[in-house]
């Protein structure tokens, strides 16, 4: 480590080489493990807000949809702040448009506001085989 | 060499994904330990192609035959099987010659290793790097896998998928080695630590291996570290792995946080605190 690289330490402004290693192992295995290419994660994230939009109001900016891994098991976690329930016309028109057959009931609303913090799905695999 | 008393063998593929980690000196160096512990092993050079085990174990003037004669049937087995000089328990058996145009079948394979099976206790098979046909040749005739990997992004990465392979294989156990460790490094967090390696493959650890120049001369001359029973770091590491797999429960210690004396431990809080050193 070089001198330069120490102070940056003590500073707090660089992490040791060993924890970004770590950091960025995790991420891409759990790219490699899941066989998902950024671009499809992203083009994932973008639809999954867009469904969730029609029923609350969420941060976009503070929505979060990224893949984790621990023991070999990859989950998809969303991590959607929602700031509102949207009002009853609204899901009654978002559910007309996805073609569901009936409206939800008076106090749905509510309910639905409910996963503010993480909902993993779950999207196990390892490699491919051959 | 009476086969009909003893339990089936161990048939263990040894593998990294990534070339270059260790696997062949690893190969090595276990089949000479186990032969040393008493057990009667065949360590088999899967890769045809750039065959090394030979020249690691000093037995490179002593092939005649492989593992395809023997499958076409031109010579018997006990004839291609390579008997080490100072450690008789122990026989090469090269998969194919780097001549060859055509490589086996996993079929084959499983022939092969079947027979050599028969009269031994540990089949030690020393995989080709990559993850393509070697690989699935190699794997498929073994039943439990030892993964060996650094403490490098890129050796990490590609033990990952070769253990999601062995994983939709059913191979069973795959435990990790993790070799060229440098405990300095490592407690300065300037390296991948144990524990971070081992979380992210969730394997088993059967064994540690610090960095050792010693490697590097036993190469040269053919002879394995566990040859010559001499107190390498690395020689003791082998030994210890070859112990573990026979059942012995030897503790494993993490040489990046072990205590030596009040010093050391001192100096370690200072390097871990500040990253100094």
């Amino acid at each position: 480590m070089t001198l330069f690289d120490f102070i940056q330490r003590l500073l707090g402004r660089q992490k040791p080489s060993g924890t970004m290693a770590k950091e960025r192992l995790q991420l891409v295995l759990a790219h490699d493990r899941s066989d998902l290419n950024p671009e499809l994660l992203e083009q994932m994230r973008r639809e999954i807000l867009e469904v969730v939009q029609r029923y609350v109001e969420i941060d976009i900016e503070e929505g979060d949809v990224s893949l984790e891994t621990e023991d070999r098991v990859t989950a998809l976690v969303a991590n959607l702040p929602i700031k509102r329930a949207r009002p009853l016309p609204a899901l009654v028109a978002a559910a007309a448009a996805v073609g569901m057959a009936q409206a939800p009931d008076a106090e749905a609303p509510q309910e639905l506001a409910v996963p503010l913090a993480s909902e993993p799905t779950e999207e196990s695999s390892t490699a491919k085989s051959d | 060499m009476d086969a009909v008393t003893s339990a089936p063998a161990r048939i263990i593929l040894i593998c990294s994904g990534k070339g270059g980690v260790g696997k062949t000196t690893l190969t090595a160096n276990l089949g000479i330990a186990l032969a040393r512990l008493g057990e009667r092993t065949v360590v088999l050079d899967a890769d045809f192609g750039l065959r090394n085990l030979d020249l690691l174990l000093g037995l490179e003037n002593r092939i005649i035959y492989t593992a395809q004669e023997v499958l076409a049937e031109t010579c018997r087995l006990e004839q291609a099987l390579v008997k080490h000089k100072q450690e008789p328990n122990l026989a090469l058996l090269p998969a194919g010659n780097p001549r060859m145009l055509e490589w086996l079948t996993p079929d084959d394979m499983q022939r092969i290793v079947a027979m050599v099976a028969e009269r031994a206790d540990f089949v030690l098979i020393d995989c080709p790097a990559g993850i393509e046909d070697g690989f699935k040749n190699a794997a498929a005739a073994a039943r439990e896998a030892i993964v060996i990997t650094t403490p490098e992004v890129s050796a990490v990465r590609d033990a990952d998928r070769v253990i999601g392979l062995l994983n939709t294989r059913g191979v069973a156990p795959v435990q990790l080695v993790l070799n060229r460790v440098r405990p300095k490094m490592m407690a300065s967090q300037e390296m991948l630590g144990v524990d971070d390696v081992t979380d992210i493959l969730a394997l088993p650890l059967v064994g540690l291996v610090v960095e050792d120049e010693q490697v590097i001369v036993s190469t040269n001359r053919g002879e394995p570290l566990t040859l010559n029973g001499n107190g390498s770091p690395a020689a003791k590491a082998y030994q210890n792995i070859a112990r573990r797999l026979r059942g012995e429960d030897i503790p494993l210690e993490d040489p990046s946080k072990t205590r030596k004396g009040l010093r050391a431990r001192l100096m370690n809080k200072i390097r871990k605190t500040t990253g100094l050193f």
